[in-house]
Parts: structure tokens; C-alpha cells; sequence
């Protein structure tokens, strides 16, 4: 008998299921479960591990195992409701990532990782986003924030924004 | 270097050229209802194979053979994964293609499957692209309602169903064996090689790993044909048994210092010096370039006087840098401190350094607080030595690693000490005016702590 889940949630279960038929395992929806989760929570807590694990029909700790090697996904509390990644790669830094990083942060009085106080904004820098074309650039949720100047950033990250995925 | 009329990129800037609607009307997957209907699959790998067609993921081996090694008559499953975690520094090539023609990606998704006999794709994608996320998911949808993928694809007998993978930011997960390690649900660790994937794979089968250029490029190659393709590009060198060429055209990203950043279509063998001055307008404000990043920040750098090596497979490698790489083109202008270039580099590779081989998980961390050091006015000229020294011994090249991550760290640190010593040296001796000659160790623990 497995204790009843607490922080999972049906929906979520059946998201994950749905997914199952494309792998010929179940360890391969590891990373697909753990976005699925992390999308309702913005956060993957270790409750949530151990309820994936017996989803997953894996141990505990494989799955924390394959989490933590990402530093993608906070386990500690949730991230804003927008989270927002600077690109600090070098065609960004180039065109001032770095000091747009810097600059952000403390319009927002946080430092890089930090969460505002009202929980609405994380900001974290990013390896290259991909959008060198538009550098310097922030991904905020499913947004490209393209040629960003500290001015243009902060105005942008103040507005709410939707998460498709 | 004569201009070339966009093929892969002729979506671009076509109102709703990422539909299946407009994919039919410039020719699309005509060449795969003619293959399914007439050809082997033997066919389209001798068809790749007679292009000459170098995979554009980074490493330019041969697709054609690449999809000789799984093993013959094989009882299946094999699979094919699409490399879409496009994640070196300056490459953004991928992403237009998926945004722009998802369609014509998932047309050389098709014809590969066909051709090494693949019944599940899985398109790798990093977690950063959200638009690609959804136009991929968009292009797949059609496709299956046009019955392009699933069962018995336009009755051939042929079935294939392609599903999209979301990574979570690592950039080792492009490595293909890293790859096939995260989609099965692990950290993302290289495996040893052999076995290669086309031996033993994703789950343990016999597997193919493809850029999402080169599966655009195949596309082409079905619709336009070989001839065509080899048309494009730099033959072999007869002087040299072991060059296969760099044929077709192929998509730079130019970023950086440039007037006009973007991806631009050229044929391969184009110049640095011709893409910043044709398609860039010229290195910004008026500006000389200091260096140049040919093919993504881990192939190293090439000096304003090495700007008219031709970018082809060959051509980076004649001036010390790694290879082609991504044919990302960064540009760096002569205000920026080499210095600085050199930190951008080694942070980014200590970030992403996966931490399974011990040379890479230290050098990368170390080099990355040398250089820390370096810039808060604390350095040695030694550190230039040490830091070489640590660049000639981490990698697969010196056999120190699984993977080419380390030689990709290495390269930066490589060529910009070689080919900057001087400013290095300059730096030092300002910055640290009473220490820049000692050799005494340094205590480890007062080194400045870096992430």
C-alpha cells in the first residue's frame, strides 16, 4: 500500500500518463513529469520526488538523482510567477549582458537567483538563450525580451505574463 | 564568394511559412510521397551518401555513413533523435529553421527514419526555445492529419511517429551520448565510446543522432537533388585522401560586434572577412574586429589577419582553431579586453562542464577562478602557463575525457593566450604592479569563490 499523494495531483498524474505510451520505459518520463510538476509549482519540493518515483515505479533517489543535475528545477520554494533568464553568453556580454544582469537585479532589489519579496519575479542568468541575433535578450516565461537595455528590461518584467508550457 | 538564393531558409519572412498550407506550395514533401512511392530506403542512403552531405550539428562527419554503421537487418526498434538542443554560444540556427520551416525539418525527419529504417523519432529540444516548442508541435500535428507520420504513411507500409523531447538547460544534453543518457531519464553523462549509438543507442537499440540542419539539408538533397547540392560549397582536396569536401549551403549566425546580426545562407567556404563586410554591414560603429569566434565560442578564436580563412570543415582548423563547429560567427571588436573574453569563456564552461570526468569538472573550474583572479588584479604571468598547461592535458584529445566538452574549454584558452600573449601579459603586469612576478603556489582558499 502506498501512502495517497499529497502534493501531486490527478490532473498532473494524468499528464504524465498521457505521455507514457511514446517511451518503451517508464524512467524516460523522468524529465517530462518533472517539467509537468514544475509548471503547476514552480517548484519540484522533495514531496513531489518521492510521489514521481512511485509513479514512475523508481526509486526516490534515481529521480532526485536526474533532477539536481539539471539546476533547472527549485526544490527549496517556488520561483516567481515569471521567471526570467539573462543571457550572460558571450554574443550577449558582448552587447552588455552582464551589466543588464546587474542592472536589473537591483531595479528589482535582488541578487541574481532571488525571488522579489511579493513573489511575482525571479531572475536568474542564463547560458547562451540562442538569440544572439537579438543580444542582448531575456527569456521571461514563453517571451523573448529581444535587445534589451536595462530601461526596456525593467519595464518588461513588470508585466504579467502568461505560461503556455 | 558569389551570394546563393536562400533554400533552407526561404521561409523566412514568407507569411505563414511555417504551415503545412505553405510548405505544399514551395514543393514540400513531394519528395517524400516520390520516395515512399518508388524508392528503398537503401536509395536515400546512397542518396545522402553520394551528397556528401557533413553533419551541421558541430562534429561535420558524414550523415550518409553515419547511417551505414546500425547494424543490417536489425529486428528493431532503431531509433532516430534529432539533435534540437542547439546550446553553443552564437548558434541560433536551429531555432529559425523550427520557427520558421518546422515542415521542412520534419519532411528530413521523415526521409531519414525511411532511409535507416527508424520507427520513432525523438526531436531532443532545449527548454529555451518555447517558440520552436510550439510551432514543432504545431508542424507535427498537421503532419499526422495529413498522414505524413503514423501507421502506413501515405500507404506505403512505412509507419513513424515523431515525438518532441524538452530538455532543462544543460548544455552536455548536445552531446549525443548525453542526449540519449537525459532521454532515457538520467544526468546527462556521455557514455564511453563504442559503443556508438548505431550499435547500441537510446534504450540499448541501434540509434541515429542528427542535427536539425542536417535534416533540413536532407530535405533539400530529396527535393532539389545531388547535383545540386554538390554544386554548393568546397570540393575535396585532391592533395588530401581523407578530406570529403564541404559541400551545399550552410547557416551562419553572425552575432556579436556586427551591424546586421542574424542567419544568413551561404555556400560553405565563405570567408569570415565576406560575411561580416556582405551580410553583417561591417564590424559596428566603425569599428576593426579584434578577433572572431568562427564557428561557436569552443572552437576558439581567429585574429583579424586570419579573416579570410575560408568556413568550411577544413578551413577554421588551418589556423589553430578547433574546426567549424556550429558555424557560429561571433565577432569581438578592438575596445574589448581579451581578458574579459577569456572569463566569458571558461564561466560559461565551468557552468556547463557536466562534473563525470575529473580533468574537466577541475580545469574548468580552476581556469574559470585563474581568470577570476586575473581580472580582480591578483594575477601572475605563470597563470598564462599554468592555464596552458591545463588546456593541453583536459580533453579527448589528449585522452583525459569521455567527450569533447574539455577540448571545447580548451580551445578559448588555447588560442587566446597564443595569439593574445601580449595583452595577457600586459593586463597582469598593470593590474598587479608588485605581484605579476611571483611563483609562489597560491592558497587555494583565498582564491575568490566562482560559480
Amino acid at each position: 500500500m502506498t501512502a495517497p499523494r499529497k502534493v501531486l495531483t490527478d490532473a498532473m498524474v494524468a499528464q504524465i500518463e498521457a505521455l507514457a505510451p511514446r517511451y518503451p520505459n517508464r524512467r524516460a518520463l523522468t524529465l517530462p513529469a518533472l517539467h509537468i510538476v514544475n509548471a503547476e509549482l514552480r517548484y519540484v519540493p522533495l514531496e513531489a520526488v518521492v510521489e514521481v518515483a512511485q509513479v514512475l515505479g523508481l526509486a526516490p533517489a534515481e529521480v532526485q538523482d536526474t533532477l539536481t543535475f539539471y539546476q533547472f528545477f527549485h526544490q527549496e520554494k517556488p520561483h516567481g510567477k515569471v521567471r526570467a533568464f539573462v543571457c550572460r553568453s558571450i554574443s550577449c556580454a558582448l552587447r552588455g549582458g552582464d551589466e543588464l544582469l546587474e542592472r536589473v537585479c537591483s531595479s528589482y532589489g535582488i541578487r541574481p537567483y532571488g525571488t522579489t519579496p511579493d513573489g511575482e519575479l525571479t531572475i536568474e542568468p542564463a547560458e547562451c538563450l540562442g538569440a544572439c541575433d537579438f543580444a542582448p535578450c531575456i527569456l521571461a516565461n514563453d517571451d523573448l525580451l529581444k535587445n534589451m537595455t536595462p530601461e526596456s528590461a525593467t519595464a518588461e518584467l513588470s508585466k504579467p505574463r502568461a505560461r503556455a508550457t | 564568394m558569389a551570394p546563393i538564393k536562400p533554400v533552407l531558409l526561404e521561409a523566412v519572412g514568407v507569411p505563414d511559412g511555417h504551415t503545412l498550407a505553405s510548405y505544399r506550395a514551395r514543393g514540400g514533401y513531394a519528395p517524400l510521397e516520390q520516395t515512399l512511392a518508388g524508392k528503398q530506403p537503401g536509395d536515400v542512403v546512397e542518396m545522402v551518401k553520394a551528397s556528401g552531405l557533413r553533419g551541421r550539428g558541430g562534429a561535420g562527419f558524414s550523415t550518409g555513413l553515419k547511417w551505414t554503421f546500425l547494424p543490417k537487418d536489425h529486428p528493431g526498434p532503431i531509433y532516430l533523435c534529432v539533435n534540437a538542443d542547439e546550446s553553443e554560444p552564437g548558434t541560433f540556427n536551429n531555432r529559425i529553421l523550427m520557427e520558421d520551416d518546422p515542415h521542412q525539418v520534419i519532411e528530413g525527419i521523415i526521409l531519414s527514419s525511411y532511409a535507416t529504417r527508424a520507427s520513432t523519432a525523438y526531436i531532443y529540444l532545449r527548454y529555451e526555445y518555447p517558440q520552436s516548442w510550439h510551432r514543432l508541435q504545431g508542424a507535427i500535428d498537421e503532419a499526422y492529419a495529413a498522414g505524413y507520420l503514423g501507421k502506413n504513411i501515405r500507404g506505403s507500409g512505412f509507419s513513424l511517429d515523431v515525438f518532441l523531447h524538452r530538455g532543462a538547460a544543460a548544455y552536455i544534453c548536445g552531446e549525443e551520448t548525453g542526449l540519449i543518457e537525459s532521454l532515457e531519464g538520467k544526468r546527462a553523462w556521455p557514455r564511453i565510446k563504442p559503443p556508438f549509438p548505431a550499435i547500441e543507442g537510446l534504450f540499448r537499440k541501434p540509434t541515429v543522432v542528427n542535427n536539425i540542419e542536417t535534416m533540413a539539408c536532407v530535405a533539400q538533397i530529396a527535393r532539389r537533388g545531388v547535383e545540386w547540392f554538390r554544386s554548393i560549397g568546397v570540393p575535396s582536396d585532391p592533395n588530401n585522401p581523407r578530406d570529403p569536401g564541404s559541400y551545399g549551403p550552410k547557416l551562419y549566425c553572425l552575432s556579436g560586434h556586427v551591424e546586421r546580426p542574424g542567419c544568413y545562407e551561404a555556400p560553405l567556404g565563405i570567408t569570415a572577412r565576406q560575411l561580416i563586410d556582405h551580410y553583417g554591414g561591417g564590424v559596428w560603429k566603425g569599428r576593426k574586429a579584434k578577433a572572431v569566434i568562427p564557428g561557436g565560442i569552443s572552437m576558439g578564436l581567429m585574429t583579424e589577419g586570419e579573416l579570410d580563412t575560408p568556413l568550411d570543415f577544413a578551413g577554421p582548423g588551418k589556423v589553430g582553431c578547433l574546426g567549424l563547429g556550429t558555424a557560429a560567427v561571433v565577432v569581438i571588436d578592438e575596445t574589448v579586453s581579451i581578458v574579459d573574453f577569456l572569463h566569458n569563456s571558461c564561466r560559461f564552461f565551468a557552468h556547463e562542464s557536466c562534473g563525470q570526468c575529473t580533468p574537466c569538472r577541475e580545469g574548468t573550474s580552476w581556469s574559470l577562478r585563474i581568470l577570476e583572479r586575473i581580472r580582480a588584479g591578483k594575477g601572475r604571468l605563470q597563470d598564462l602557463d599554468l592555464l596552458l598547461e591545463m588546456g593541453n592535458t583536459m580533453g579527448m584529445m589528449p585522452g583525459s575525457t569521455i567527450c569533447g566538452l574539455a577540448d571545447g574549454a580548451a580551445w578559448p584558452m588555447k588560442n587566446a593566450i597564443r595569439k593574445f600573449r601580449g595583452e595577457f601579459e600586459d593586463y597582469i603586469r598593470r593590474t598587479n604592479p608588485d605581484g605579476w612576478m611571483v611563483t609562489d603556489p597560491v592558497p587555494a582558499l583565498a582564491i575568490v569563490g566562482a560559480h
